[in-house]
Formats: C-alpha cells, sequence, structure tokens
C-alpha cells in the first residue's frame, strides 16, 4: 500500500444554477491576461449541448485519454514513436476556432469617431490581432439552448439514446437541460502528464494537485490533445500550456479555491482523499463496467488503523489524515456512493465527481397530471422515467453504464422520500423507510445526506487540509503584483521568448 | 585588391565564425539558466492548423537531414570520399541531400507564406522572425545553388571545407582550403556564421531543448515538497 493523499471535489449538480460566477471569479484572477483570454479554466456547460471547447468529448476527433490496447494502457494521442514523428505538427491539436476568438471593444471610437450621421458604436475587435471582428462563437455559446438543433442535438453523450429518448430531450414545451460546471479534475492518471514530452508536467505529491512548470514547459503542445477532458490550455503568446492550478496558493493559506468560494449554489465540496498510488495502473486497465468501483476500491477508508499507519510511514502529516476524515468528499464518493466521476471511460481516474442532477423531480413523460401519493405514485419519479434519459447520465457520469448512475439516484430520490415524510407528512414513515431500504440506504444516512446537501456550512463543504507548505508562502507575497501581467508563478513577466 | 580580399577572408573566415560561437555558447548558456522561461517552441498550430502541416513538416524534415548530412562530413570525411569512390553511391547520396533540401525549402517557403497571410500568426510573429526566416531560406537557396553549380558537394566538402573547419576547431584557422571558393560557398558558409550568432537571441533556441528524455522517462511525473519515506 502506497497512501497518498489528494485534494478531491464534489460538484452536487441538483444545486448548480448556471450563473457563472465561479467562471468569472476564477477569470479574474487567474485569466484576464494576453494569451489566456479564451481560457476558462472553470467554465460552466449546458446539458445537453457541444460544450467548450466545441464537441470537447467527441474523442473521435481530439482523440483525449487513454484506451487499452491488448491489456495495455496507452494514450490515444501519442506514443513515444508518435512523439517524435509529430512534433513538428501535432495531428489532433485543437485551434483557436474550436474555442473561439476572444474580443474586446474599440470603446475608444465612441470619443474618436468622426462627426456624421450616424451614433458611433463601440465595434468588436479581436483581442489577437486587434482588427474587427465579426463575433461567431464564444465560451458559453449554447448556454441555456437545451433543445437546440444545433448545440444540444449535436451532444456526444446522445450516443446510444434511442430516437425517443432524444426527442424526449428536446420536445418543445418539455425539453430539458442541466447544468455541468467543469474545472481541471486533478486526475490520478492525468493524460497530460504522461503525454507532456519536456517533462514540464507534474501532480503534486503532498496533495495531487496536477500543475504545469511554465520554466519547463517548451510549447511541444501535446498535452492539449491528451487531456481529454480539454482543460489544458495553450497559450498563443507565451507559447505555453496553462491549466487550472486548483487555487493553490489559496490553498495553502488556508482558502477556497477562487470557483468554489464564490459558487452561489454552494454545490462545491472539497475535501482530502487518501488512495492507494500503487494501484493506478491495475485501476486504470480495469474493464469499462467496473471502473468506478475500482476507483472507488483505491480510495482508502481515512478511519482505517492500517491505513493510518501507512499514511504516516509515507510521509502524510497527521493533520492531513485528521482532514480526510472530515472529507465531505470521501462521504459522498465512498460512503453514500452517490458522487462519480466524469467520463470515467477516459481512464484518466479524475479526482472531481459529480452527483448526478434528478432535477425535474416531476416526471411529465406520460402526459398526464401528478398522481396523488400512494404505493406507486409519481410524486417524484421513477429514476428510470425521468426526463433526462438514464442513458444520458451514464454516457456522462457511469462510462456508459447505467447501475451506477441509477444506484445513486435512487439514494437520492429515497433521501427526498425520507424528508417529506418529516416534513410534508404526506407520506408515511414506513412508506419512506421502504424506499430507503430499496435504495441501499438508512434513516441515519439519509438525514446526513440531507444535512451536507442542504444546510451544510462553509467548513462543512470545505474541509481544506492544513498543507505545510509554509516556506512556499513568498510566491504570493504581493498578489497585486501578478495582476494583468504573470497571474502566477514568478515575478519576471511572461516575456515571450525570441 | 590582394590585400583587401585576404583581410575579407581573415574577418570572415577566421573572426567571426570564432565570434559567432563564443555568442552562441555565451549566450545560450546565460539565457538557459537566467531566461527559461523564453526557451519554446513557441508554437503557432494553435491559431492556425493546415498551412502549418504543410510548412512545417517538410522543413523539418528536410533540414535536419541536411545539417545531419553536414555533420557526418564534417566528423567522418573520409568515410564520406569512400562511400563517393562508387559513382551509382555518390549519385544516390547527391540527389538525396538535393530532395531533401529542395523539401525544406519548399516548407520554409509555405511557412513564410503563411506568416505572411495569416493575421492571426502574423501577430505572434516578431522581426527577429523575419530575421531567421530570411536567413534560412538564403542558406538553403545558396545551398542548393553550390550543389548544383559545383559538383560534387560531397566530395569536396570532405577534402576542402572539413580540414577548414577541423583548423578553426583546433585553434590553428587554415583559410588557404577555402580562400579560393566560389562567391556563393563563400556565402554559405558566412550566412551560416550569422545563423549561429543570432541563434542564442532567436527563437532558435528551440532546437537546443528538444524533449529527448520523453523517450525514456517514467508517464507519471510527481514532484515532492519534501520526500516521503517509501515512495
Amino acid at each position: 500500500m502506497n497512501v497518498r493523499s489528494q485534494i478531491a471535489m464534489v460538484f452536487h449538480l441538483d444545486k448548480c444554477i448556471g450563473c457563472h460566477t465561479c467562471s468569472i471569479a476564477c477569470k479574474n484572477v487567474w485569466t484576464d491576461r494576453k494569451g489566456a483570454e479564451y481560457m476558462w479554466w472553470n467554465n460552466v456547460e449546458t446539458k445537453p449541448g457541444t460544450g467548450f471547447p466545441t464537441a470537447w468529448e467527441d474523442q473521435e476527433k481530439y482523440n483525449g485519454g487513454w484506451e487499452l490496447h491488448n491489456g495495455e494502457l496507452r494514450l490515444k494521442s501519442t506514443s513515444k514513436t508518435k512523439t517524435v514523428l509529430n512534433i513538428f505538427h501535432h495531428p489532433n491539436m485543437p485551434t483557436m476556432d474550436d474555442y473561439y476568438e476572444p474580443w474586446t471593444y474599440d470603446y475608444q471610437n465612441l470619443f474618436n469617431a468622426p462627426e456624421g450621421p450616424d451614433q458611433p458604436t463601440a465595434v468588436p475587435i479581436s483581442t489577437v490581432t486587434g482588427e474587427l471582428i465579426n463575433i461567431k462563437a464564444g465560451p458559453n455559446w449554447d448556454d441555456d439552448l437545451g433543445g437546440s438543433k444545433i448545440y444540444a442535438a449535436n451532444d456526444p453523450n446522445l450516443d446510444g439514446l434511442t430516437a425517443e429518448q432524444q426527442n424526449q430531450l428536446s420536445a418543445v414545451e418539455r425539453l430539458v437541460f442541466f447544468y455541468f460546471p467543469r474545472i481541471c479534475n486533478h486526475c490520478l492518471n492525468p493524460a497530460c502528464v504522461a503525454a507532456c514530452p519536456s517533462g514540464a508536467i507534474y501532480k503534486r505529491g503532498e496533495d495531487g494537485i496536477v500543475l504545469i512548470d511554465q520554466n519547463r514547459c517548451r510549447g511541444w503542445r501535446a498535452c492539449v490533445p491528451a487531456c481529454p477532458y480539454k482543460k489544458v490550455y495553450f497559450n498563443w503568446h507565451t507559447g505555453k500550456s496553462e491549466k487550472c492550478i486548483l487555487c493553490y496558493p489559496r490553498l495553502e493559506t488556508g482558502q477556497a479555491p477562487a470557483c468554489f468560494h464564490s459558487c452561489v449554489g454552494r454545490i462545491r465540496y472539497l475535501g482530502v482523499l487518501l488512495y492507494d498510488a500503487s494501484k493506478i495502473e491495475e485501476v486504470g486497465k480495469m474493464p469499462a463496467d467496473e471502473l468506478i468501483e475500482a476507483q472507488r476500491e483505491m480510495i482508502l477508508d481515512p478511519h482505517d488503523p492500517e491505513v493510518i499507519a501507512a499514511a504516516r510511514a509515507n510521509g502524510v502529516h497527521d493533520s492531513v489524515i485528521e482532514s480526510a476524515q472530515m472529507s465531505p468528499v470521501y462521504k459522498f464518493v465512498k460512503v453514500w456512493k452517490i458522487a462519480l466521476p466524469p467520463h470515467i471511460e477516459y481512464r484518466t481516474l479524475p479526482m472531481l465527481f459529480y452527483v448526478p442532477p434528478m432535477a425535474p423531480v416531476m416526471s411529465e413523460r406520460h402526459n398526464g397530471p401528478v398522481r396523488n401519493i400512494g404505493e406507486n405514485d409519481n410524486l417524484f419519479h421513477e429514476i428510470d422515467e425521468a426526463r433526462v434519459p438514464m442513458k444520458f447520465l451514464a454516457n456522462l457520469f457511469g462510462g456508459g453504464h447505467e447501475a451506477k448512475v441509477r444506484y445513486a439516484l435512487r439514494k437520492q430520490k429515497a433521501v427526498r422520500w425520507y424528508r417529506r415524510s418529516l416534513t410534508v407528512g404526506d407520506v408515511t414513515k414506513e412508506l419512506a423507510d421502504r424506499i430507503l431500504a430499496e435504495a441501499g440506504s438508512t434513516r441515519e444516512e439519509a438525514e446526513a445526506i440531507y444535512r451536507l446537501t442542504s444546510l451544510c456550512t462553509f467548513d462543512e463543504r470545505f474541509v481544506i487540509p492544513p498543507m505545510h507548505r509554509e516556506e512556499a508562502i513568498e510566491m504570493m507575497e504581493d498578489p497585486l503584483e501578478h495582476k494583468q501581467n504573470v497571474g502566477f508563478g514568478f515575478l519576471t513577466g511572461p516575456k515571450r521568448g525570441l | 585588391m590582394d590585400n583587401l580580399a585576404t583581410y575579407f577572408d581573415s574577418f570572415f573566415f577566421i573572426a567571426l565564425p570564432y565570434v559567432a560561437f563564443f555568442t552562441f555558447f555565451l549566450v545560450t548558456i546565460e539565457r538557459y539558466r537566467r531566461r527559461k522561461f523564453t526557451y519554446s517552441s513557441l508554437s503557432s498550430q494553435f491559431l492556425e492548423n493546415k498551412q502549418h502541416f504543410w510548412g512545417l513538416v517538410p522543413f523539418h524534415y528536410g533540414i535536419i537531414t541536411v545539417i545531419t548530412g553536414h555533420i557526418v562530413a564534417f566528423l567522418v570525411p573520409r568515410e564520406i570520399l569512400w562511400w563517393n569512390s562508387k559513382p551509382l553511391r555518390l549519385y544516390i547520396l547527391e540527389a538525396s541531400a538535393l530532395i531533401f533540401a529542395i523539401l525544406a525549402v519548399v516548407g520554409l517557403g509555405a511557412a513564410m507564406i503563411r506568416r505572411l497571410n495569416t493575421s492571426k500568426v502574423r501577430t505572434v510573429t516578431s522581426r527577429m522572425d523575419w530575421v531567421i526566416l530570411g536567413l534560412l531560406m538564403l542558406q538553403l537557396l545558396t545551398g542548393i545553388e553550390v550543389a548544383v553549380r559545383y559538383p560534387w558537394g560531397s566530395s569536396w566538402f570532405a577534402t576542402s571545407a572539413a580540414p577548414y573547419l577541423w583548423s578553426l576547431a583546433g585553434l590553428n584557422p587554415d583559410i588557404s582550403y577555402i580562400s579560393a571558393m566560389p562567391f556563393s560557398v563563400k556565402l554559405h558558409i558566412i550566412n551560416a556564421y550569422f545563423l549561429i550568432l543570432l541563434f542564442p537571441f532567436s527563437r532558435l533556441v528551440h532546437i537546443l531543448v528538444v524533449p529527448n528524455p520523453y523517450l525514456w522517462r517514467k508517464r507519471q511525473v510527481v514532484r515532492w515538497y519534501r520526500k516521503p519515506r517509501n515512495a
């Protein structure tokens, strides 16, 4: 057993209202620099939808992630030989057109325009070339466009859905969509790290944050196609790749990352997981339908004395172990099993988990009114008759397999029955207990899920371990000195190489 | 007049190469140590993807082969002469060298047109980029001219240019090997020194950081702030 600690995350999708506050917080702190304008280390997508960059889940196009080949794990986009052959031109490299060309407005024109018959306008100009630009795409271009024939209909997760199910997702006045906020997953088996020819991308041993050493990155750009989540971005100005840093300077000083801190819906949870690093490759090679369970298996119980001893032997600080014992992520992922990794079939073992969305609660599928409460009532719809087809959620959070998603949703549904039996009283306790039992849950667990979902305080959502990186603090001596300048890291300007 | 020619030769074939190589080593090392961030391929593939392939791929494969040929001929001139002792082998060597040189010229031309015509790529193109592109084009064109007009370059490189370069390397420069060379040969040599001189001040430094360690490193990279006891 090789116990390591990892800062892991849970996003509760039922609570996300799609306000993009997280994206703005991140943008203002980290990516308001030349070359980084188009980057959204945190973005919020509408699902079904094509996302950002366009159709990032289409691995036919981008070749992201790992695949099993004769029992061996290998990167889809690159290999040692391919790195040599493709060093001059990467065949799977997305271009700016797959994201969008960033723009600003020519505000000076409002003041400087010569006198004429028309009001001057602030015309859009490209922040890359400075030329006039005809805006054709943006970071949230398909925001709230569930049901759209142009965007939602091209969601790669619609694969394998029947025509009826697809119609169900897009029918007029019944279409349904939900929000899918995304940041770097800080994977256990990161494809970007494995693809980097320069060895510039690394995982921090103590907390598992994946970072790019800006001094070692040479812009070979292999990481961009390799990351199946498209969460590594190429800075076109500096010629270096950049990605979400999980606000490590904030974490090191005990603050939640900017996107977590600012989350209006309080959907975000952050905490430590202890895991067995010796199992990474083994788990990555599991058959697709066993991946979720295998990943859960490698996450260790922080209360187990054996695990604690192994963690200590490996240099994990006692305070970090304590923090792992209080981790909300551990509860959601391992104890309650209601948080699932996105696209586990990419085999990077992401450390950001999602509680799949139940909303809308009322099933409208049968066209009829909500029936009375009873044994077979429809107040909280049968999970398999939800307006979001199970198969769609399974493609996103189950690696294409429905069982784990169904389990997570049934348990969430049971919690609602249980709470209704307490607060409204039109559901008998016996019925609530039966539904809980069917979902593999208990009153105590339901109460705990309810509390951490609905009544959670700041400190319950973010259990940030003391990171014992006190010496690293000089990096942030004067954060304002970095503003609109180097972004992070060192204090000399990010001057583009000659 | 003769005197002037001697001064000319001494300056460009003795002084210039030493200045160029001295600057090359001094500045690349200084730049690597003090401004590591500036070492990058400065790829513009993200901004333009299609013409990128048709320019960059032929250029790189062409130029790498041609430069490798020069280095091999410098290192083992006798073996080159032995190889060229059979006409067929000579023709194969000369023809393939020419093909790769033409590949490089076509690629470089395509890359220059791309830089001119794509407004996004133009914004990330510096003045030094144009200087380097121009010098490289001049170098390739003079090289091809020499190869076509003065056959067989691979043989006389071994008998004249290689000894001259070795004399430079031995700090005992002897320009008698090349003082009688035609103008285009001299231009090719001088231009090469200018490329070496400007190398550390340009994006050419990316050649020094080709990612060879990737071929033998482990897949995953983990950095520890404090080393664990048994990891």
